[in-house]
């Protein structure tokens, strides 16, 4: 009785969350904070739905499966890699770097610079192979 | 109570997945429309994991790994090619 219990709340506060980042994806007025909506609310979302399946199998059928942990893992591991990929394809599709605001004074942004010249990290001037 | 909130569930992540469909095809830039992508891929998942509960089998796990996986490596293979021209370099 309390897993059912446990398990609606579940189910209706991942649908809620997985409704509301879908919802901003249409919503949300300009592509960057788009991004914010499904990777973070849908991810939530199925996250509560996954953990509810971990708690009902047990309490109802009698046997414990990890599957669900597994799905619940990689999403919440591969949602900001996403969210970064796409960020970054759309930095260079819709923008050129003189109309972005500085990351901080006197740096570029590292994925507009090569690779060794400039980068968000100080680096010491001995680190660098080539001066 | 659970036949409740599962149809609930249904409905939100239906909902979603139409929101999702709408703006695959009205988007305005391309980044927006592999984002959509990825969210239907995930919005899938919710639903596949939803029907196991429902039907009481956990058959549909690993239909639910695939479809994660695949729904990033897509995503990340997209994004690579619009900013390289190339997947594999």
């Amino acid at each position: 009785m309390i897993a059912e219990i446990v398990v609606s709340v579940l189910l209706v506060v991942g649908g809620f969350f997985g409704l509301v980042g879908s919802y901003g994806l249409v919503k949300l007025p300009d592509p960057m904070t788009r991004l914010h909506a499904p990777t973070k609310s849908a991810t939530l979302g199925v996250g509560a739905v996954l953990i509810a399946s971990l708690i009902w199998f047990p309490a109802r059928h009698g046997h414990l499966t990890w599957h669900e942990l597994l799905i619940t893992l990689f999403l919440f591991l591969t949602a900001p890699v996403t969210g970064y990929f796409i960020a970054k394809a759309h930095m260079h599709l819709g923008w050129s770097r003189d109309e972005l605001p500085r990351p901080s004074p006197g740096k570029d942004w590292a994925t507009f610079c090569d690779p060794d010249k400039e980068s968000l990290v100080d680096r010491r001037a001995g680190d660098r192979p080539n001066g | 109570m659970i036949g409740y909130a599962l149809f609930f569930a249904y409905g939100c992540f239906g909902l979603a997945l139409l929101f999702c469909l709408y703006r695959v095809v009205f988007a305005p830039g391309l980044s927006d429309r592999v984002l959509a992508l990825d969210t239907m891929a995930i919005n899938m998942i919710a639903l596949l994991t939803l029907f196991g509960i429902d039907k009481g089998t956990t058959m549909y796990f690993e239909a639910s790994l695939l479809f994660a996986m695949v729904g990033f490596i897509s995503t990340v293979a997209y994004a690579k090619f619009v900013l390289r021209g190339d997947i594999i370099e």
